[in-house]
Parts: C-alpha cells; structure tokens; sequence
C-alpha cells in the first residue's frame, strides 16, 4: 500500500505547494480554496493509507515474488445480481425532475429511494437476494 | 444473490499455472436472464457493455447534429434552422459529446468492463454502486434530451453555460432546467465509478500484481479516477448555485445582487479544464496499450508513461484559467506558464509512442491505423494547444473558428480516433467473435479523410476571423469554400460511421469467432475467455511483469521484470521480447 499511500500524498503535496504559490501570486479566493481542497483530497486519504501501510505491512498485491495462492481466503462478498440500483437511480431520477417539472414527483422520486435504500440494507444483512 | 470468491491452489504441473479463483456460490446461469439481467446485473462486463452502447447511440445522436449544424453553415445566410434551433444544437451536440459520450464511453464502459479484468479481480469493488451509477447516467442522459420535448426548446446557452447568460432571464423556460438536472445525475455517476475504479485498482488486484506492473490503460485510470474525484463535486455544486440563481431568488452569478460571474468561469473551468484530461487520458492509455501488441514489443518507456500520466493529470488542474485569459482578470503568466509545461509530459508520452514503434514488427490492423490515426490528429491538436496557450496568440483567436478547430482535433483525436481503436481492439474479448478488418480499415481511411477535411479549413477560417457559435456569416468574407470544405468532409465522417453500423451487424449476424487471444496480446485480460466468464477468471497465471499472458504464452522470450524474480534469476537475465 506504500505506492498508494505516496501517490496520494504527491497530490496533496503538489497542489499544497500551487496553491500557496498561486495564492500569493493572483489574490483570487475561489480558484485557492479549489487548490486547497484538492490539497486534502490527496493529504486525507493519503494519510490513512500511509498509517495502514505501516500498520499492516506489503499485501501480497504489494510484493513483486508474490504467488497467486498467496491471496487464498475469501477476497470479498460481490452481488451477484440486485434490483436495488435501478430502484434508486429512478427514484434519483424523479426527484431531480421534480425540481423542473413540479414538487408532485418529488413524491414518488424520494418513496422509490427510500425503498431502495431500505431494499439494499437489507440485502446485505441477509446475504443477498433479488 | 451474493457470490463469495476464494481464490484457492489447484496446482500445475510445470508451474505456469498454480492457482485458480473459484467462484464458490451463485454462478451466473442461475441468475435472472433476458431484461431483468440488464435490470438487476451488477456485474461490470454487463454494466460495462450497457455503458458503451448507450454512449455510441448519443454519440450517432450528437453526430447527427453536427451535420444539422454543418448544412446550416454550408452557405453564408442559410436559413435551414432558425438562429434558436441553431443554439440548441450546437449545444446539445458538445453536451452530448462531451459529457454523455467521450467521458461515460471511456470510463464508464471500456474501464467498467476492461480494468477489472487487467488487474485479475472479480468484479468492480462496489459492484451495487456500480450499477447505480449506470443508472444514473441513463437517466442524465434522458433528461437531457427532455430539453428538446419542453416548451422552449432545449437549453442554448453553450456547453460551457456561461453566467449571466444561463440565467433565468437570459434564458428563460425549462430547456436549461433539464440540462442542470441532467449534468447534476451524471456528474454524481461519474463521482461514484472514480470512488469505484480507484478502490478496484488499490484493493483488488491480484497477488503479484504490483503498482509498477499494471497495464498503462489502467494506470491512466487509476489518474482519471482522481481526476473525476477533484473535477466533477466542483461542477455540481456550481450546477446548484446556478440552478438556486435560476429559481430561488440567489445572486451568486449576477452583479446586480453582489455576485460574480467571473465566478461561474472559474468553478467551471476548474471542472472543465481536467474534463479535457478525464476525455483524454483514458484514450492514451488505449493507444499504450495496442501500440505495443501490434509492435510486438514492450511498451518503451513504462514508467516514463506512468509519471508523463500523473504529471499532465496534476498540471490539468491548474491551468483552468488559459480558458479565461481574455476576461483580463487571470493572472496570464501562471496559467500560461502551467499550459506550456502540459507540452513536456505529451511529448514524452509521444516519444514513447514512437519508441514502442521502432523497430517493431508492425501489424496495421484496424486498432492499429486507428491509433496511428489518434497520434497524427492528437499531434494537430496539441501543437495548436501549445499556440493557444500564449496569450497573445489566444488573444487574437479567442472565440474563432481556430479554437473549434484546435479542439475538435484534440477530442475527436482521443475520443473518437483512440476510442473506436479501443472498440475494435476489445470486441473480440467482450463478444467473442471478430469484427471485419476489412470493414474496419474503411472505416478508418474514410474518418481519417473526413477528420482532416472538416477541421483543417476550420483553422484557416478561424485564423480570418470567423466566430464560433454564429449561425450565419456574410457572403463577402471568403468564408463560405472552408465551411463547404468542413461540411463535406462531416459528411465523409458520418459515411465512415455508417460503415460501423455494417461492421457491427456483420458481426452478428455471421461471427466469426475470436478465440482468447486473437492479437497475441500481452496484458491479463487476454488469458481468459472470450467472453470472459461471471467473475472473470478460472485461473490466472504468475505474474511477473506488466505482460502477464505474453509470459505465459511465450515461456521463451520473458519481458522485462520489475522487482526481484521468482526464480533465481536477477531482472537483467530476462530481456524484453522482440
């Protein structure tokens, strides 16, 4: 996770340093607190892989020698199939033209994302089903 | 349903081949079928598939009205659409381009189904998310085109939607409503698969697969991904201050209630200047990646491609402002010292390109010619970018035709040239049959006829004078033989595109089948099947380079490792393939 943890510091590293220079160069706040955001959209992260990888070390991922049996175990729990994101990219989807069409879709738009939020929970606490 | 994966051991008898992913529960044949898969799969090669088709049918619809756009400007005072008809179609066509096609094509579909499968993981990290961001675009997608079913016709404002002229007395109605809305659905959808790409590539890459031995297309990913995640949370949350300006009485953008529409300017083009790169990098790394296989050759210069990556992905973010340079109010010698510096890691990309040529073994197939075709136009645009990055120069050309002309050659260059590459490169692995070579080479030679012949005169125009975003010009100029020029050459473009749709239905009705391996490609996803099967991978073979499957197919002629071998041997026993 070393290489990781370093390529998101270099970005909150990189735009620190422009943001300073640019701050003191042009005056202008909207475009600093852009770089400045940006800063620690590297630094945050980066920080927290940085601990991990101290903490924890090269996965096998990490290592160069690495055999594919290495990875043995359980990688993760992947969906095979679930109806849930179509429920709430429309119930999204209504509500966002609820704001150009009028409030009375908003109704439906935000019951749908409701369910779907409420659907998808629980789903991953039974272990998934459509 | 829940697939659990284990990769477990099952041996190999001469250590090729030692371990195998195993998919221990719910395979795909026992999910749903037919629309209730499209509906409910999470998988990212369906996902994947869905996000290209989609993105190829706005792209035919933008296409079309580009051709509107050209009939128009085919004489000086055509009267062909009206001067709103016309602002909505050049607006709706860079929209559609733009945000609904070259973005979502590249890192929706090709990265959805291809990166996963380059890195040897099962599935995307989140695959639920995944779906949901299908979705949303899907449905940006058809908001966006609601703007030409309202009253008051679809939004006109430009893609770029510029304060006060976005506002609601400027444009009134709710074609630009839509087009908020729109842009504000697929800007989340873009956020969630960066979130999704970066953490399949930190988190599911398989043993052995180190940083520093990814393939170069998922490397560019891996940036675009950041990229997305700085970009796109700042374009929506300017979409909502301009939607509260439009409907709830605020005054950010405007200066009769203290706002700015400098402002507006400077959010956008802190989203619109990466956008260029997000559009762009993606396709680099498709072009990284055919140059090689059909040089025969290691890509020349890895890591020299993986830092050019990163560095014209930091430097894109700061240089928003050289689009601003005439509003007098950007400090000209950053912006334009940050631009010209976006030269030095393209033209490393570019030697590199030519050095992964050099001396080769060159198969000009269809991916081929149109990577080749990518490098000629991406060079057009890049050194015209270089002019435009000089104040002076922009000074004098800022709203002409050059600029269109300067632009069209980058994205049409990466997103059209790159990206059909990537489509004739990948189809065999996503379908397992083989588009027709020959079919692709028409298609190819009339785009590149076309390429050159609409946006050459474009420049010439442009450099005379004529702004952009007009519907009509006077006949007393000499404008009109470059514009007859330009429409006659779109029209040689779609022609070229009709030749796909032939391609394609060739394909499906007469397959011919792939195989796994149809180019002798070098990186992981060629080592499964075509198409690969519900989480990807039976097995998977040592990694020990960034050409996992060259080495395996090719036990004699190893490439070149990166950190300490397996084996014995140091890095400097093994040479790179010729």
């Amino acid at each position: 996770m070393r290489i990781e943890a370093l390529f998101l510091l270099g970005i909150g590293v990189f735009f620190g340093m422009i943001g300073v220079i640019y701050w003191f160069t042009a005056y202008e706040d909207g475009g600093t607190m852009m770089l400045v955001g940006t800063c620690l959209l590297g630094l945050l992260p980066g920080s927290y892989y940085f601990f991990w990888h101290r903490r924890m070390g090269a996965r096998p991922e990490d290592r160069p020698d690495a055999e594919i049996a290495e990875g043995a175990g359980t990688i993760s729990s992947f969906p095979g199939s679930s109806i849930w994101p179509f429920v709430l990219g429309m119930g999204a989807f209504l509500a966002a033209l609820a704001l150009v069409f009028g409030f009375w879709l908003l109704g439906p738009g935000v019951g749908l994302i409701l369910t779907a939020l409420a659907g998808v929970t629980a789903e991953s606490r039974r272990g998934g089903r459509v | 349903m829940t697939d659990v994966i284990t990769p477990t051991v099952t041996g190999g008898d001469d250590g090729a081949i030692t371990s195998a992913h195993e998919l221990h529960a719910a395979p795909e044949e026992h999910g749903p079928s037919g629309l209730l898969k499209w509906l409910t799969s999470t998988d990212h090669k369906v996902i994947g598939i869905s996000y290209m088709i989609t993105s190829i049918v706005l792209f035919y619809l933008a296409g079309i009205m580009a051709l509107l756009i050209r009939v128009q400007l085919a004489s000086p005072n055509s009267s062909f659409v009206s001067f709103d008809q016309y602002n909505q179609l050049f607006t709706m066509h860079g929209s559609l381009m733009l945000y609904l096609f070259a973005g979502p094509f590249a890192f929706g579909g090709l990265a959805n189904y291809i990166v996963p499968l380059q890195v040897g993981a099962p599935d995307m990290a989140f695959p639920r998310l995944n779906a949901l961001s299908y979705w949303l675009y899907l449905s940006g997608s058809i908001t966006m085109l609601l703007g030409f079913f309202v009253a008051g016709g679809a939004a006109s404002f430009g893609w770029v939607s510029y304060a006060p002229l976005s506002n609601a007395t400027n444009s009134p109605g709710a074609g630009g409503d839509v087009w908020i809305m729109a842009l504000a659905l697929t800007g989340f959808s873009a956020i969630f698969t960066g979130v999704n790409l970066v953490a399949t590539i930190f988190y599911l890459r398989a043993p052995g697969m180190t940083m520093f031995r990814m393939p170069i297309f998922t490397w560019n990913m891996l940036v675009t991904g950041i990229l997305i995640l700085i970009a796109f949370p700042v374009l929506t949350s300017a979409l909502i201050m301009l939607f509260c300006d439009r409907h709830f009485g605020t005054h950010i953008y405007t200066v009769s209630g203290g706002g700015s529409p400098l402002l507006w300017q400077n959010l956008f083009w802190f989203f619109g200047h990466p956008e260029v790169y997000i559009l762009a990098l993606p396709y680099f790394g498709i072009v990284t990646e055919i140059l090689p296989v059909f040089s025969r050759k290691p890509v020349f210069g890895y890591k020299g491609m993986v830092f050019a990556t990163m560095s014209i992905a930091a430097l894109s973010t700061g240089v928003w402002a050289h689009h601003m340079f005439t509003t007098g109010a950007v400090l000209l010698p950053f912006f334009s010292l940050l631009s010209l510096l976006i030269a030095v890691p393209t033209g490393i990309k570019f030697f590199n390109w030519i050095g992964t040529m050099w001396r080769g073994q060159l198969r000009f197939t269809a991916p081929m010619l149109f990577c080749v075709g990518f490098l000629l136009a991406f060079l057009m645009g890049g050194i015209t970018g270089i002019m435009l990055a000089a104040p002076p120069i922009d000074f004098f050309t800022h709203d002409t035709y050059f600029v269109v002309a300067h632009f069209h050659q980058v994205l049409f260059g990466t997103a059209v040239f790159a990206g059909f590459a990537g489509l004739y490169y990948w189809y065999p692995k996503m379908f397992g049959r083989m588009l027709s070579d020959k079919l692709g080479r028409w298609h190819f030679w009339l785009m590149f006829v076309g390429f050159w012949l609409t946006f050459m005169p474009q420049y010439i125009v442009g450099l005379k004078g004529m702004p952009r975003r007009v519907a009509v010009y006077p006949s007393n100029l000499g404008w009109q033989i470059y514009n007859d020029l330009s429409t006659i050459g779109a029209f040689v473009i779609a022609a070229s595109f009709a030749v796909l749709l032939w391609n394609l239905w060739i394909s499906w009705r007469r397959p011919v089948l792939a195989g796994d391996n149809p180019w002798d490609a070098h990186t992981l996803e060629w080592f499964t099947s075509s198409p690969p099967p519900h989480h990807n991978y039976t097995h998977l073979p040592p990694i020990r380079s960034e050409r996992p499957t060259w080495d395996a197919n090719h036990p004699d002629s190893p490439s070149v490792v990166h950190g300490p071998s397996s084996n014995g041997r140091s890095p400097s026993e093994k040479v790179g393939a010729r």
